[in-house]
C-alpha cells in the first residue's frame, strides 16, 4: 500500500526566476515584459515599500487607524495584481490594500479605510474589487461566486483572492476551491504564505508540507512560487489567469514570503514569536533588493531613477492624507441611510433621533 | 385561481421569477434534477435548464459565499439551506457578509439575496432540523426576514422577496408545507414585506402571531369565541422589520394581548414586540402583555416534541388570564 503523503511535496518544487542576486535561473521562464513593464514593477515596488513606511509612521502619531504592515510581501501582492486586466475583481483580505490601489483605489480612500470611514469602501466605478476582508476565509467562497457569475456572463475575465497561511485552515479556503473546481470557474485562489499567523508559525497550522499541495484535494491546479521574486509570482498569475479564462479552471497560488513588521499596528511584538536570525535570513530574499540587482545588471535602473519614484509617493501620500483629512466627517445618519434601498420604520424614526443629535 | 398548498404556491413563485428575470439563480443542495428534499424546485431545472436552476457542493458556508459572489456579478440568487438548523455553517457569509453588503460598500453595492429554508416543529425530524431560529437573523440589522403562514402569502411573499434589493431570509415552516390548500391566483402578484396582516378580526383581546402559530391562533379564537371571548389575530409575516403600526392599532383596538411564538422564550421576537407595545400603548393596555412560547430548552427531541411545542390549549390558556387579569 502506498502511503498518501509520499512524494507530494516534490510536486510543489517552489518556482523562482530571479535568485536572491538578481540572477536569472529560470531563462525560459523569463515573462516577455519591456523594460518599461520592467521598470514599472519595481516603481509600483518601491512605492509601494515607501507607503508602507509612511503608514506606520502615521499610524504612530495617531493620524491612521487600522493597519497592517506590507513590508516583505511587495513581490507577492504587486507581481500577482500585475498580471491582472482591469476587469478581473479583486477580493482582498486586509493586508492587501495595495493591491487595491494599483487596481484603482484612490490612495485618500485607502487612509479613509484605515480610519475607519465608510468612503474608504465605496470603490470607483470601473474598480472591480470588494473592500478588505476582516474575516480570513470570507473571501475566497465568496471568490468561487465572483467567479461563477463571470462564467454565466461569458466574461474573459478571472475573480482573484487573497489569504494567508493561517487562512489556510479555514474550512471556507476549501470550500471556496472546491466550489470553484467544481463548477471550472475562472478563479485565482492567492496564499500568501509569510510564514506566521500573527505568532502562529506554519508549522503548526498543517501537517503538510506546503500549502500548494492543498489543490490536490480540490482537484485544482497549484503551485509554489518565491513570493519574494516579483517575475515569478507575476508569470505565475500570468499563466492562471491565462488557465482561468481559457475555461481550464482555477488555480491555487502559494507564495513564500514574509512580513518584516508587526501583524497590525495595534499591539503586535514579532520579538514574541520570530528571531531576529529568521528576520535576517528573509530580509536577505528581499524583493526589492534582488530585483533592483536585476534592473541595474540590465542597465535600466538608477538610484536617481528610485530617489525620484520614492519623492513621488511621499509627495502623492502627503497629497492624499490632506484629501482624507478634508473628506467630511461620517455621520450616524449616513449609515443609518446605508442600511437598506428603503428604510423601514423603526430606522426611519432612529434616523429622525440621529439627524437631530446630529444638528445640535 | 388554482388550489394550491405552500409548497406548490412556493415553487409557482421560483417559476414565476425565474421566468420573469433573467437574472434569478436557483440553487443548492439537491435542488437541481430531485427538485429539493421537499419538492420546492421540483421541474425547475428542466424547465429553466442547469445555468439557472443547478446543484452546489455540499456545504452551506460555501452556499452562501456564492451567493453573495453572484450578486457582485449583477445576479439575483435564491439559494436554498436545505434545513435551517444548519444555518450555523453559513452564518458568517449571512449576518457577517450579505447583510453588511450596503452598508460596508457605503450604498455602492448591494447583496440582493433571497435564501429560502425549510424550518419548524411537529414533523419528527432528527436534531438541527426544526429549530425556530429566527430570532437570529432578526437581530442581525440589514436583512429582512419573512415567515408565511398559508400558500397565498407564501407566493406572494416569495416574489416580493426575491425582487427586493436587500437580503431577506425566507423561512418556510415545514408543517405548513402541505397541511392545507388555497386559492392562489396564477398570476405574479406581490405581498408587500414588512406588513403584517389581520387575519381574523376581534374586539377583546389580541393575538399576534407569525408561521404556524397563526393556525394556533386562529384554533385558539375559535374556541374562545365559545366561550364569548372575541379575538383579533395579527399575522406578522415579516418578523424583520415589524409592523409595529398594525400591532399597535389592534393593541389599541382591544388592550390585550397575548404574543405567540414557536421559538423557545429568552430574546426571541414576541419580546420585542411586548417591548415595542409597551413603549408606544401602554396606557391603553389593561392588562400585562403575556407570552406563549416553548420552553427555553434546546428543541425537544422527538418524543416531547408535542408537549413542547406551544399549541392552541397554551394560547387558550393565556388568553384567560389577560382575559380575568
Amino acid at each position: 500500500m502506498k502511503r498518501t503523503t509520499e512524494k507530494i511535496a516534490e510536486q510543489f518544487e517552489t518556482f523562482q526566476i530571479l535568485d536572491e542576486e538578481g540572477k536569472i535561473v529560470n531563462e525560459e521562464a523569463m515573462p516577455e515584459l519591456s523594460d518599461d513593464e520592467l521598470k514599472e514593477l519595481m516603481t509600483r515596488m518601491v512605492y509601494t515599500r515607501i507607503l508602507d513606511q509612511r503608514s506606520i509612521a502615521l499610524n504612530r502619531q495617531g493620524r491612521l487607524g487600522f493597519y497592517a504592515p506590507t513590508a516583505g510581501q511587495e513581490a507577492s501582492q504587486l507581481g500577482s495584481q500585475y498580471a491582472l486586466e482591469q476587469d478581473d475583481f479583486i477580493l482582498p483580505g486586509y493586508r492587501d490594500v495595495p493591491q487595491l490601489i494599483w487596481h484603482g483605489l484612490p490612495l485618500y480612500k485607502a487612509f479613509l479605510f484605515s480610519r475607519g470611514h465608510y468612503i474608504g469602501n465605496q470603490m470607483p466605478e470601473g474598480v472591480n474589487a470588494l473592500s478588505p476582508q476582516i474575516i480570513i476565509g470570507a473571501q475566497y467562497v465568496q471568490t468561487a461566486g465572483v467567479a461563477l457569475g463571470m462564467q454565466k456572463r461569458n466574461k474573459k475575465s478571472v475573480a482573484i483572492t487573497y489569504t494567508g497561511d493561517g487562512g489556510t485552515s479555514q474550512g471556507d479556503f476549501y470550500e471556496g476551491m472546491n466550489f470553484a473546481g467544481a463548477f471550472n470557474s475562472p478563479a485565482i485562489f492567492v496564499v500568501q504564505n509569510n510564514q506566521f499567523a500573527i505568532s502562529t508559525p506554519v508549522e503548526k497550522q498543517t501537517a503538510a508540507d506546503t500549502l500548494a499541495q492543498k489543490a490536490v484535494a480540490a482537484g485544482i491546479e497549484g503551485i509554489q512560487v518565491d513570493g519574494m521574486d516579483v517575475l515569478a509570482v507575476y508569470v505565475a498569475t500570468k499563466e492562471a489567469r491565462e488557465r482561468a479564462v481559457n475555461g481550464e479552471g482555477p488555480t491555487l497560488i502559494e507564495a513564500l514570503t514574509y512580513r518584516y513588521g508587526p501583524h497590525t499596528m495595534a499591539g503586535d511584538d514579532p520579538t514574541r514569536y520570530r528571531s531576529e536570525d529568521l528576520d535576517n535570513e528573509w530580509e536577505r530574499k528581499d524583493p526589492l533588493v534582488r530585483f533592483r540587482k536585476f534592473l541595474e545588471e540590465k542597465g535600466i535602473w538608477s538610484e536617481d531613477q528610485e530617489n525620484e519614484v520614492i519623492e513621488k509617493a511621499k509627495e502623492e501620500i502627503k497629497n492624499a492624507v490632506k484629501e482624507a483629512d478634508n473628506t467630511p466627517k461620517q455621520k450616524v445618519t449616513d449609515l443609518i441611510g446605508n442600511m437598506y434601498e428603503t428604510l423601514p420604520s423603526h430606522l426611519e424614526e432612529q434616523m429622525e433621533e440621529y439627524k437631530a443629535k446630529e444638528s445640535k | 385561481m388554482a388550489q394550491m398548498t405552500m409548497i406548490q404556491a412556493i415553487t409557482d413563485a421560483l417559476r414565476t421569477e425565474l421566468k420573469n428575470d433573467e437574472n434569478v439563480l436557483v440553487f443548492g443542495e439537491d435542488v437541481g434534477q430531485n427538485g429539493g428534499v421537499f419538492r420546492a424546485t421540483e421541474g425547475l431545472q428542466a424547465e429553466f435548464g442547469e445555468d439557472r436552476v443547478f446543484d452546489t457542493p455540499l456545504a452551506e458556508s460555501g452556499i452562501g459565499g456564492l451567493a453573495i459572489g453572484l450578486s457582485t456579478q449583477g445576479f439575483r440568487p435564491v439559494p436554498e439551506i436545505q434545513f435551517f438548523g444548519f444555518v450555523y455553517e453559513v452564518m458568517d457569509s449571512i449576518s457577517g457578509q450579505m447583510a453588511r453588503m450596503r452598508y460596508r460598500s457605503g450604498n455602492t453595492m448591494h447583496a440582493p439575496v433571497t435564501i429560502r429554508s425549510p424550518f419548524g416543529g411537529g414533523v419528527h425530524t432528527p436534531e438541527m432540523h426544526a429549530d425556530s431560529l429566527e430570532g437570529l437573523m432578526a437581530q442581525q440589522p440589514g436583512l429582512k426576514v419573512v415567515i408565511p403562514s398559508n400558500p397565498y402569502d407564501a407566493k406572494g411573499l416569495l416574489i416580493s422577496s426575491i425582487r427586493d434589493n436587500d437580503p431577506v431570509i425566507f423561512l418556510e415552516h415545514m408543517k405548513l408545507y402541505r397541511s392545507f390548500r388555497d386559492e392562489v391566483p396564477e398570476e405574479a402578484y406581490e405581498v408587500e414585506l414588512g406588513k403584517a396582516k389581520v387575519a381574523r378580526e376581534g374586539n377583546d383581546v389580541t393575538l399576534i402571531a407569525y408561521g404556524a402559530m397563526v393556525q394556533a391562533s386562529v384554533k385558539a379564537a375559535e374556541e374562545l369565541e365559545k366561550d364569548g371571548v372575541s379575538a383579533e389575530v395579527v399575522d406578522l409575516r415579516t418578523i424583520s422589520p415589524l409592523d409595529i403600526d398594525t400591532i399597535v392599532e389592534s393593541v389599541k383596538k382591544t388592550g390585550r394581548v397575548v404574543v405567540v411564538q414557536e421559538a423557545q422564550r429568552q430574546a426571541g421576537i414576541a419580546s420585542q414586540i411586548v417591548a415595542e407595545i409597551q413603549e408606544r400603548a401602554i396606557l391603553h393596555l389593561e392588562a400585562p402583555v403575556l407570552r406563549v412560547a416553548a420552553p427555553d430548552t434546546v428543541y425537544a427531541f422527538t418524543q416531547a416534541e408535542e408537549v413542547w411545542l406551544p399549541n392552541h390549549n397554551d394560547i387558550v390558556e393565556k388568553v384567560n388570564d389577560v382575559i380575568n387579569f
